[in-house]
């Protein structure tokens, strides 16, 4: 594998997921392709030179059109601000990647694939999810993905139609507010709702968690404490911890 | 030629000189990375092991393994995820003193720990005041998810190196890929030079 080098890109389309989180679709010169779970690293710099660089998930199927990031504003951030609010349709960033071996999956793997997602946290794997549609694959895959309120889950509709084909499920957990007549969870994710809600630790399913380190470290734990084989739980922990 | 980013100003923390590697930056909390769950196990059920390329394996237990000599130590950290805090307070047994006395012919060492995870580290990166197996963070014990109930602490390379909840090191004759190392990370980590992924 030769050296991976900051590639310009282009920003081809901006849209709005969430009031807090963007979507942003870019052309990279030279781009070679990725797995579904990586991410790339991003650059920005200032006109005096100043440079600072955040990971970012590819959030589109390799199938895509592509990649696409999807970005959740942190308030006091240095870089996510920038992506959502001031990035605009034309303007040029750099990329460097895709990157990452471990946090991946492809159809090639099979299933059934367990996929649980904080906020955020679903980006790769909606990446995942994507792909197993979109490459025609059979492997069972269920989707849990928690949210404050249902006003932040991110590509609700998409998830919807991706829910509609034979072996996919999602379910969601809204664990702030929930609308009226609401049929999901309510609650955060933990061992009682894993019981409930993910496929059985005797299914052996292959199985990725993303989100801020407290889900991660929440939820991890639990399925380990239901008896599912730790080598098969893959995490990515996007946020910051208390110290 | 750089791509210029319209309106970027960034927030310039950019540290003392000399002290954040490039295309780091700087934070107060403390993330976050590993490949799985956080691995629990029992300090009754852990023990400290020297093997591979030795005369005699050597073995502590946790007790054991707090009698030995420990050192305070102040030290900068650097993740590859471009994060960098500077003057972190640990404390832990340098592994000079784990290795007094051993014989070998050994170049390599292969750090080993609860959950499968392993890193390879050339033996000159780890001996003469260069790398420790810590126990405690900011004067508290290791936290679960930081690495508890030991880590090793190989300050000067990315932090992937430092090994979260270790159990030995094995030593090598050749050079053996740790977990990160086998899948697209560079084989020594020098943050100095950005040596981040293969080929870099
Ligand atoms: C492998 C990987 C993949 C990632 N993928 C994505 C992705 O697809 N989408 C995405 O939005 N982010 C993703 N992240 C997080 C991203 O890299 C940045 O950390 C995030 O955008 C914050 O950067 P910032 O410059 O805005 O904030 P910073 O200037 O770095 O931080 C400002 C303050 O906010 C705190 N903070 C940082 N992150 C969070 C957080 N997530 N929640 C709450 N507080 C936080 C920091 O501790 C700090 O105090 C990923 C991180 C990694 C390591």
């Amino acid at each position: 594998m030769g050296r991976l080098s900051w590639q310009p890109a282009t920003v081809t389309d901006a849209f709005a997921e969430t009031p807090q989180v963007r979507t942003l679709e870019l052309d990279v010169t030279g781009w070679t392709g990725h797995l579904p779970g990586q991410h790339v690293d991003v650059r920005l710099t200032a006109d005096d030179g100043y440079q600072a660089a955040r990971s970012y998930s590819i959030a589109s199927a390799p199938e895509e059109k592509g990649p696409r990031l999807t970005v959740e504003r942190i308030d006091a951030g240095e870089v996510s601000p920038y992506l959502v609010d001031e990035l605009r349709t034309g303007d040029r960033i750099e990329v460097r990647g895709p990157i990452g071996g471990f946090f991946v999956w492809h159809a090639g793997l099979g299933g059934p694939v367990l996929l649980l997602a904080g906020g955020a946290g679903i980006v790769p794997l909606a990446a995942m999810l994507r792909h197993r549609v979109a490459s025609g694959s059979d492997a069972a895959v269920r989707l849990i993905y928690s949210s404050r309120s249902l006003g932040e889950v991110i590509y609700r509709e998409e998830l919807d139609r991706l829910a509609t084909h034979e072996g996919v499920d999602v379910v969601h957990t809204l664990t702030r507010e929930q609308p009226a007549g609401w049929r999901g969870f309510g609650r955060r994710v933990d061992r009682e709702l894993l019981a409930e809600a993910a496929w059985p630790a005797s299914s052996s399913p292959l199985t990725y968690v993303c989100g801020p380190t407290a889900f991660v470290e929440k939820v991890a734990g639990s399925l380990v404490q239901l008896g599912y084989d730790p080598r098969t739980i893959r995490t990515e922990r996007f946020g910051p911890t208390g110290r | 030629m750089s791509v210029f980013s319209r309106g970027f100003r960034g927030r310039r923390q950019e540290g003392p000189p000399g002290r954040v590697p490039p295309g780091q930056y700087l934070v107060d909390d403390f993330p976050v990375l590993s490949a799985g769950p956080t691995p629990e196990t029992p300090v009754e059920e852990w023990t400290f092991t020297i093997t591979g390329d030795v005369d005699a394996p050597r073995q502590w237990s946790w007790e054991e393994f707090l009698a030995l000599p420990s050192e305070t130590i102040t030290t900068d950290i650097h993740c590859v995820t471009r994060w960098s805090k500077l003057d972190t307070v640990w404390e832990g047994v340098s592994v000079d003193t784990l290795l007094e006395g051993v014989d070998t012919s050994a170049e390599y060492v292969l750090a080993f720990c609860d959950g499968g995870y392993t890193t390879n580290l050339p033996l000159e990166d780890v001996t003469d005041g260069k790398a420790w197996v810590a126990v405690s963070y900011d004067g508290e014990p290791l936290e679960a998810e930081h690495g508890a109930p030991a880590r090793l602490l190989v300050p000067h390379l990315y932090l992937w190196k430092s090994a979260k909840w270790i159990r030995g090191l094995q030593l090598l004759a050749e050079d053996e890929s740790g977990f990160w190392e086998a899948l697209g990370y560079h084989d020594r980590g020098d943050p100095w030079q950005e040596q981040r992924h293969w080929g870099d």
